[in-house]
């Protein structure tokens, strides 16, 4: 049986793999990016001026479209891999010693994804469900020093609550071993595998699954410990 | 039945092959159609002429034992690959392959195939290349050539040490590219037990499916064995486990002639038997003796010392030690050919010298060359006044970058480190010369039966040079039976299908089944290995590197005793019609019982020394190998009369036109 | 050396297989591990059982017809060997070894510890080759200068010998060291270049039918190879493969 289409062979779904989640990761810049602005520490007059455009500006807006389905994409694909990849080996070791040859979050990339995406189900639900006036809206959150809505203030009404910022460390957690196997695995799963660069790409992979995960978790705990306000 | 015509053609040596080829007859393509051709093996000489077969149109069937066709045993060969290019300009040539060839065999070849062989050599590298071979390179791109087993000349392709593997790959690739096309259907896992003989022609085979046991037919218009060589019926060699002689034996006992079957060719680098669990013996690549140099100890005390453990190798003084190579040979020392490296180390351990437990192993040290690699080095790196610390270290990077994979090889295996103990290596059986007889269309005495690689008597004669196996399989799998097979097949072109349905598969099938009931039906206490043990030590004893009459004649006795015990007290478990392995060992076994002392029979009429075989009572006063060429100068065919001991030998007289008969030197 | 062996017995291709225990004694550490093997089916013989099957030939690490998955890992604990290398002295005295099949849908179980690996011959099949017949008159081998380095990286994936150790680590069960190995040796050779699209989509497209799983860059295989064939071999199909698929005419 071949396997045609969107999902074609194995590599195809590699590809798509590889290519959605280097999107994902192209967005991780920018969320991060506006978000640290909460770090000017000005009652999120520059963080509110951000998601304003972000909420509001055309072009982000298409795109915004263009990332769903791109993570859509990327967890179809990793379900479909996962589920022909269980089958394909109907009978379990009755013992294994996986650890002596590859890494844990490797092996666990599903598992890992499954996490990612129960937390984005409730950080959307926590933060752009409202913003976008799917359900409710900002307007209960009152404007900020400059007149703006005020994403920031549902912010710190969110962290005030240690659950959630637990739940946002952990969520974090996930995705840098996510990203510690993703990034590197996204290039070579295009091809792009060279002596001479491999050091590199495995390098930035690494600080990028630091970095990011790192600067995203220390939000809600600085909010919830009143280091921003 | 008298030894057929072996159709060697007219004409000066240099032009025979090519006149003969223009006056076979042809089959033409849209006939080929109508033929087919059962290949038995799939090693480099089976899967060439499958594929080769194939490619031009005739319907193949091809049948290996192992689980694919990629596995069979030329796959393990490491050094090389021979053939007379000239590429480093060192004056080689066809004539100069074609003469060591048949020197280094010692005249027992027919010098027309040899001089075939050395002919089609540089096509073979021409068609790997093309095939994707991955041939060494030098740093222009071009081949390198190496200089291997003390030839003059380089002219030796090689692919680092795993030649055999790449070479059998790339015709396994061939074969599969047909197997894709339908062109050749595989039967992996599949043991040919007969051969199916009808109106006098070799028609089909019987094969059981090694998976479910199941017992089949298949009819062809030629069958072809490509099925190597026998040395497994010394229990230990470095042939892989299931290497065997079945298919050739039961072609045998059909009608076709053995040749020369005690033409054992023994190598003199592998490592040494450990102990009596060892299940086979492994090679260590005859390129170690380009550095190594081999030695026992001087003094009798001292080989005791070692063999007890009271002493190690390196404790032994520079002048205690006798390079016994370099004494005895001062020309060649360790380079000489393998026959003479091997008769040598077994001269020394039967005078007590060995090194080992067994005392059956000789030194093959690399400290001197260490040495000598370190000094040079460190002129290169202009190192002044090195200390001995410094000339070891870098001389130990040199011999790890040649020999690395080989000492650690050897290490895994011995767990002992041959960088700061000398390695430790004695003889081994390693190939087979002798085989069913075939003419110079590689046709045995059965018609429409073909004979290829190593399974044949061959072109080595009673000693094969290195990297000449590898050579031979490949010529006679791309381009020699692509043309002679035509001309029996051209009679052929209005047969149609071979039915399978009749007396004679009837019979084969029914023979076939009878044996594995007989053989499932003994129940007695012992499994078959340990039948195979005592053959295999008589066989080692008596009929391996040194034979003389006594030890044959005893051998030949114990032989029958052993094949007399086996039919009575062999245990094969399990059921018939199931993969069952033991059944599989059982049926080998059982063809080896009978091949041994058919091989001592053999050695026992050839009373002179030759090749790789040291007849005792025939040598000079020197103690040297005495070949006996106004007696010997023949082919010895044998023919199966209806039980081991009552075997007829036919001779083929070997004529010489090219060559004149000379006698070895090494000195 | 004492040992205890937890073996997997399965009678045939669609009976259900079980571990079972077997003691076993008086082993010599110069023994390869098929030889142990070998002295517990010698026992089991004389006591009436039947021996465990296992696959073997060369006993010298090159055919590629052992397999064993040894104590959690193929070809056992050592790197860079395969099981018929593997020597008694790794392990000591009083050890349990499990010993287990390679594990995937594409090699059914035909007996205990031997598998049917015919995929690997199909994937073969389906491009493993440069279409060149034998030919008669041929081209000269030196006619066409090959760079060292390229003959030297498609060597290295060449050294493949077919073992199936890779899909047996793979988590997934992805053959996709073996088929990188194969493609990339052709396509670093001139002489492999003008089929080389139609050979990654062919043989791709093989190895999916025959039911392996997808390579997700987990690294296992290429640990566990006793060839060490590397990943980049893998990342150099990935680059065939998307060229030959954008490219492809049909």
């Amino acid at each position: 049986m071949a396997r045609q289409g969107l999902f074609g062979s194995s590599l195809i779904k590699k590809y798509w793999m590889a290519l959605t989640g280097l999107f994902l990761i192209s967005f991780l810049v920018v969320h991060a990016a506006v978000n640290a602005m909460i770090y000017f520490n000005d009652g999120g007059v520059t963080f509110n001026k951000w998601a304003h455009f972000m909420g509001t500006n055309l072009i982000i807006r298409t795109m915004e479209i263009v990332l769903f389905l791109g993570l859509i994409l990327h967890v179809v694909d990793g379900i479909i891999l996962t589920r022909q990849n269980r089958a394909a080996r109907p009978t379990r070791y009755a013992y294994s010693q996986p650890n002596a040859n590859s890494k844990w979050y490797s092996r666990s990339m599903a598992i890992l994804g499954i996490l990612i995406l129960l937390f984005l189900i409730v950080h959307l639900w926590h933060f752009w469900v409202p913003s976008r006036h799917i359900v409710g809206s900002l307007e209960p959150y009152g404007v900020d020093a400059a007149g703006q809505d005020n994403l920031f203030a549902l912010m710190q009404l969110v962290f005030s609550n240690p659950v959630p910022v637990v739940i946002y460390v952990l969520g974090c957690f996930a995705l840098f071993w996510h990203l510690l196997h993703g990034f590197k695995s996204a290039f070579q799963s295009l091809g792009l595998n060279h002596r001479r660069y491999n050091g590199l790409i495995a390098g930035v992979g690494t600080a990028f699954s630091i970095i990011v995960p790192v600067l995203f978790a220390s939000m809600p705990v600085s909010m919830y410990l009143g280091l921003v306000k | 039945m008298s030894i057929p015509d072996s159709k060697v053609p007219e004409g000066p040596i240099e032009k025979k092959w090519t006149l003969h080829k223009e006056h076979l007859r042809l089959v033409n393509p849209a006939n080929k159609r109508r033929i087919d051709v059962i290949v038995v093996g799939t090693g480099l000489a089976g899967a060439s002429a499958a594929a080769s077969l194939a490619e031009m149109g005739y319907n193949v069937k091809s049948f290996c034992f192992q689980d694919s066709a990629r596995r069979a045993h030329s796959i393990a060969a490491q050094g090389g690959i021979n053939a007379a290019k000239n590429y480093p300009n060192d004056g080689d040539s066809v004539y100069r392959l074609f003469y060591d060839t048949l020197k280094g065999g010692d005249y027992r070849a027919r010098e027309a195939n040899t001089w075939r062989l050395a002919e089609v050599s540089a096509n073979i590298i021409d068609q790997c290349v093309a095939q994707g071979v991955p041939f060494a390179r030098d740093y222009g791109g071009l081949l390198d050539n190496r200089s291997f087993g003390g030839a003059q000349v380089s002219r030796t392709f090689y692919a680092r040490g795993q030649t055999g593997q790449q070479l059998l790959l790339g015709a396994y690739s061939a074969l599969m590219r047909q197997v894709g096309k339908g062109k050749v259907k595989m039967y992996d896992r599949h043991e040919m037990l007969d051969l199916v003989v009808v109106g006098g022609k070799a028609r089909g085979i019987i094969a059981r499916n090694l998976v479910t046991g199941k017992i089949e037919r298949h009819g062809a218009h030629a069958v072809l064995l490509c099925t190597g060589g026998y040395g497994n019926v010394f229990f230990l060699s470095t042939n892989a486990m299931g290497s065997n002689v079945t298919a050739a034996w039961k072609a045998h006992k059909r009608g076709a002639f053995m040749a020369n079957p005690c033409y054992t060719q023994i190598h003199p680098t592998c490592i040494p038997v450990s102990g009596t669990h060892q299940s086979k013996l492994t090679l260590m690549s005859e390129s170690l003796r380009n550095d190594g140099r081999i030695w026992v100890p001087k003094k009798i005390e001292d080989a005791k010392a070692i063999q007890e453990g009271r002493k190690k190798g390196r404790d032994i003084a520079e002048e205690d030690r006798d390079y016994y190579l370099e004494r005895r040979y001062p020309a060649f020392g360790n380079l000489v050919p393998r026959d003479v490296a091997s008769r040598a180390a077994k001269e020394r351990c039967d005078a007590g010298f060995g090194v080992n437990r067994t005392g059956e192993a000789v030194f093959l040290d690399f400290a001197s060359a260490i040495e000598r690699y370190g000094k040079v080095e460190a002129n290169v790196h202009h190192i002044e006044n090195p200390s001995k610390e410094k000339i070891r270290e870098l001389g130990m990077k040199v011999v790890s970058a040649k020999y690395g994979n080989l000492f650690d090889m050897y290490e895994n295996i011995t767990g002992d480190n041959p960088y700061e103990h000398p390695m430790m290596i004695y003889p081994a059986v390693h190939y087979t010369m002798g085989g069913l007889w075939v003419d110079y269309n590689l046709m045995s005495s059965i018609p429409n039966m073909y004979v290829l690689g190593e399974a044949n008597f061959s072109d080595h004669g009673a000693n094969r040079l290195g990297a000449s196996a590898l050579m031979q399989g490949l010529a006679d799998g791309y381009f020699v039976i692509p043309y002679t097979i035509a001309d029996q097949l051209a009679d052929d072109i209005r047969t149609g299908p071979i039915p399978t349905n009749t007396p004679e598969f009837d019979e084969a099938e029914k023979n076939v089944r009878g044996r594995i009931d007989q053989l499932m039906n003994i129940k007695g206490t012992e499994p078959v290995d340990h039948f195979h043990r005592r053959l295999g030590k008589v066989m080692w004893d008596k009929c391996g590197m040194a034979r003389n009459d006594k030890g044959l004649r005893e051998a030949i006795e114990e032989i029958r005793k052993i094949r007399e015990d086996f039919w009575k007290n062999v245990r094969v478990p399990g059921k018939a019609d199931a993969f069952n392995q033991e059944l599989e060992k059982a049926g080998r076994v059982a063809d080896f019982l009978e091949l041994g002392e058919l091989m001592c029979m053999d050695a026992l009429h050839r009373s002179e020394s030759c090749g790789g075989h040291f007849r005792e009572e025939s040598q000079t006063e020197e103690g040297e190998a005495l070949r006996k060429d106004d007696q010997f100068a023949y082919v010895a065919a044998w023919e199966w009369k209806g039980d081991p001991g009552k075997e007829e030998m036919h001779k083929e007289i070997l004529k010489f036109e090219a060559l004149k008969l000379s006698q070895r030197s090494y000195k | 050396m004492k040992l205890t062996l937890k073996i997997w017995r399965q009678a045939g291709p669609d009976a259900k297989g079980a571990m079972v225990d077997y003691p076993i004694d008086g082993i010599s550490e110069d023994m390869s591990f098929l030889e142990m093997l070998d002295v517990l089916n010698d026992k089991l013989i004389r006591e009436g059982q039947d021996p465990v099957a296992f696959d073997h030939d060369c006993r010298e690490g090159i055919c590629g017809m052992c397999s064993l998955y040894i104590n959690g890992r193929p070809h056992g604990p050592e790197r860079h060997i395969t099981t018929c290398q593997l020597h008694m002295r790794k392990f000591k005295d009083g050890d349990t070894i499990y010993v287990e099949p390679w594990r995937s849908a594409a090699f059914p179980v035909i007996k205990d510890l031997a598998v049917d690996r015919g995929a690997f011959d199909r994937i073969q099949a389906a491009g493993g080759f440069v279409s060149v017949n034998t030919m008669g008159n041929l081209v000269d081998a030196n006619a066409l200068p090959v760079p060292k380095a390229h003959s030297d990286k498609a060597f290295d994936a060449a050294a493949c010998i077919g073992c199936g150790a890779c899909v047996a680590a793979c988590p997934n069960g992805s053959a996709m060291l073996f088929v990188s190995a194969k493609v990339s040796q052709y396509a670093l050779l001139p002489q492999g270049r003008p089929e080389a699209k139609e050979r990654a989509l062919n043989m791709v497209e093989q190895m999916d039918a025959e039911g392996f799983g997808n390579c997700t860059n987990i690294g296992a295989c290429s640990i566990e190879c006793p060839k060490d064939i590397s990943l980049e071999n893998i990342a150099r199909l990935n680059r065939e493969y998307l060229v030959a698929e954008m490219t492809k005419e049909s």
